[in-house]
């Protein structure tokens, strides 16, 4: 049996109706996994959107799942960023942590160890801006679960090769 | 490319005609009444009226398969457009080119819950290669034309138009943009000239070597197919094909060992188990034709040519992928091996010719004939002896048993004569398809050769066929039962045949005549040659009912979770029980 590898796949695709119902029908319909998804428009003249997927499959599943995607009439690229050179992956989290006293004190410390920035602040609460890897995130969250840890939203992944190279 | 005012309906008419097409199959609606409309005013493109939209798309697809060419369906929306899913469904799984305009409510109403509205988009997704819902008229011309470079490009496949109605009245600009190159969608078609170098050189080191090809020939087109014969025959490597490539490469030929695959001839799925070189060219490694993977040819070196990357190790990983056209990577292949002078060792090869035609030796396909009841195999034999000093027969299947009988016993020497539904496995497909056959070559000897069971699914298009007098011929191998079922559930299940027997079965003659077409009856072997030639003179419709021996089954068999040295000869081999691992096999 060959290992479960996790890769961030970046999808340029036509900013048009439908078009994240296209990808992520392929990923529910032929039982993909989905472990993030991001999607924004990165260029408005050309009407493009690019998706950055984060996925887990054995290689001929990550395979199938590139070669899937860049057969959808609107895709105009599939770029697998996990074996294809060094890249930068980053998510951004909003952490909202309620508590008093030393708590709260200790939530600041730790968000200050992270370099988190404060957002928003209320006498009993903060919320915690962070952005980093999905580990590091994960860690900051984990400290902040006895801490008073309330409410998490985070964007999931976005990923783009080092380099002077474009898309 | 002057530029013209028109009405949306008008743009769809247009656009159609500039596409070359000469025939939609279709069904009218509140929805696309516009269309309706201006097709009224015109006398160019001729419509097809079925009776149930799943027969339009049937009958698009046996035109696009008959032909080469895009079929185009016209339904409403809603409950036309829900109808229209099988087929779309079916023309994904088989590549057929097919264009499918559905109406919709007006675009203010969407998602209104109004009268006949269905999500169509949302619902083709998943089973068309690509959908489109006009919301502006000013992208109806490119759409249009969008729609057919896409069903027809690449790996071909149906695409949905969905037309609300609000746009068909509204006015817009045409441009005859019939050649607009697409801005994403650029399908590789040229094979990779190394990958090419390689294959060839893997080729030429065989010793026991075998094409295995399918129905991406047969897309590409009659020069793909003329190519494969040719190179078939350069090299002098066996050839075996699968249900969707029958045609591709003569079946006369020497070199032909017949279909692969669970009910393959004996000596094609040998050969598949033990050739050291596999040349597949436009076939999908499909769970048919591999039966158990693990087991899967174990000792050859793998050569996969096939337009969609996608169908590239997806079951089976393969040693020399080339991502292309099948008509233009032959011709490469053709010439990289003229170019190089190394052949495979003629001893090694001849060895294993000798090794074919001693599993050839053992004729898989012979039954035991009986003179007081008709054989399902023996009908279909006769109807091939009766058919094949012709030059214009097409075949349409329904499926189960019997479309496994004529698959093996009918012999298909040139490419788009046989339309049958493969990847999904559509029972109702046969009729309908030989209706769009039929209108496409309305000289032709078309013949749908059907089970009672799958023909009663859209038995409707008996009123098309006989509206516009398409002489289609229905030959029923009538048992009375799900055939296939029946044998599963005898082989599989202990014999409880559980809901496969049918009750109350139309008479077939009767209902024939019911609709306008001629019913034809054989009961005992010696009435068939004389309902065959009856069949075939018959300037109309017919349905034959051939009435055969109910419990004959279909051999050779491959059982679920088997592997292909582990076939199933005939009713005396008894079958091994079947793995926990086979039993949840389809």
């Amino acid at each position: 049996m060959q290992e479960i590898e996790k890769h961030t796949v970046c999808v340029l695709v036509d900013n048009e109706a439908g078009v994240l119902a296209r990808v992520i029908g392929l990923f529910a319909g032929r039982g993909y996994n989905i472990e993030s998804l991001t999607v924004a428009e990165v260029d408005p003249q050309a009407h493009l959107s690019r998706i950055t997927v984060v996925t887990s499959g054995t290689p001929m599943v990550i395979e199938q799942i590139k070669n899937q995607l860049g057969r959808l009439v609107p895709v105009h690229k599939v770029s697998d960023l996990t074996t294809e050179g060094p890249h930068v992956e980053r998510e951004l989290a909003l952490v909202k942590v309620r508590s008093t006293g030393e708590k709260r004190v200790e939530s600041l410390r730790i968000a200050d160890i992270f370099r988190a920035r404060v957002v928003d602040s209320t006498i009993e609460s903060f919320v915690f801006e962070m952005t980093g890897s999905t580990e590091k995130l994960n860690a900051f969250i984990n400290l902040m679960q006895p801490l008073g840890l309330v409410d998490v939203s985070r964007t999931g992944s976005v990923a783009i090769a080092r380099g002077p190279q474009g898309f | 490319m002057t530029a013209q005012t028109m009405n949306g309906s008008a743009i769809v008419i247009r656009a159609l005609l500039d596409q070359g097409v000469d025939v939609v199959f279709g069904y009218p609606g509140g929805a696309v009444l516009p269309i309706y409309d201006e097709l009224f005013k015109q006398n160019a493109l001729r419509h097809i009226l079925v009776r149930h939209e799943q027969g339009a798309v049937h009958a698009a697809e046996g035109y696009a398969r008959s032909t080469g060419k895009v079929g185009v369906v016209l339904v409403t929306s809603g409950p036309g457009a829900t109808n229209a899913v099988t087929g779309l469904t079916d023309a994904l799984m088989d590549s057929v080119p097919v264009v499918c305009l559905t109406g919709q409510v007006p675009t203010h109403l969407i998602g209104n819950d109004a009268f006949q509205e269905a999500d169509t988009v949302g619902i083709t997704r998943p089973c068309t290669k690509h959908n489109y819902l006009v919301k502006n008229i000013a992208d109806l011309p490119r759409v249009m034309h969008e729609a057919f470079y896409v069903a027809r490009s690449g790996r071909p496949g149906p695409v949905v138009v969905d037309l609300p109605k609000d746009i068909l009245q509204a006015t817009g600009t045409y441009t005859n943009n019939v050649n607009a190159v697409h801005r994403s969608y650029k399908p590789q078609v040229k094979g990779d000239a190394r990958r090419i170098e390689e294959a060839v050189a893997l080729m030429a080191n065989a010793r026991r070597p075998l094409f295995y090809c399918g129905g991406g020939v047969i897309n590409s087109g009659a020069a793909a197919a003329a190519a494969l014969t040719r190179f078939v025959r350069m090299t002098g490597f066996p050839c075996t094909l699968t249900l969707m490539g029958l045609g591709a490469f003569p079946a006369a030929d020497r070199q032909f060992l017949g279909m692969l695959g669970m009910h393959g001839t004996y000596e094609a799925n040998l050969a598949m188990h033990g050739c050291d070189v596999l040349i597949n060219i436009g076939a999908r490694f499909d769970d048919r034709v591999t039966g158990k993977l693990s087991a899967f040819s174990p000792n050859s070196k793998k050569i996969h040519v096939d337009i969609d990357p996608s169908s590239i190790n997806k079951n089976v990983p393969v040693d020399v992928p080339i991502v292309g056209d099948a008509a233009g990577v032959l011709e490469d292949m053709i010439a990289a091996w003229g170019a190089r002078a190394a052949r495979p060792d003629g001893k090694a090869l001849a060895a294993w010719w000798k090794q074919i035609e001693d599993w050839r030796a053992r004729d898989c396909l012979r039954y035991k004939n009986s003179d007081q009841v008709i054989k399902p195999q023996y009908a279909i034999q006769r109807l091939y002896e009766a058919v094949k000093a012709r030059d214009d027969v097409y075949i349409t299947t329904e499926v189960g048993q019997h479309q496994m009988w004529a698959a093996q016993f009918l012999r298909f020497e040139k490419p788009n004569r046989w339309m049958t539904s493969g990847g999904l496995g559509t029972m109702g497909y046969g009729l309908p398809a030989a209706i769009g056959v039929q209108v496409a070559h309305p000289d032709a000897l078309v013949i749908d050769v059907a089970g009672e069971a799958s023909i009663l699914m859209n038995i409707q298009e008996m009123s098309t066929a006989c509206q516009y007098r398409l002489p289609v011929k229905i030959f029923i191998i009538n048992n009375q039962w799900m055939g296939m079922v029946r044998q599963w559930q005898e082989l599989l299940y202990g014999e409880r045949y559980s809901q496969s027997y049918t009750e109350s079965l139309p008479d077939f003659v009767k209902l024939a005549e019911a609709f306008g077409a001629v019913g034809l009856r054989a009961t005992k072997p010696r009435e068939v040659d004389d309902v065959i030639r009856d069949m075939i003179a018959a300037d109309a419709p017919v349905i034959v009912d051939c009435r055969v021996d109910p419990k004959e089954n279909c051999f050779p068999m491959i059982p679920a979770g088997a592997a292909h040295n582990d076939m199933l000869l005939g009713p005396d081999d008894v079958p091994k029980p079947v793995s926990e691992e086979g039993m949840v096999l389809v």
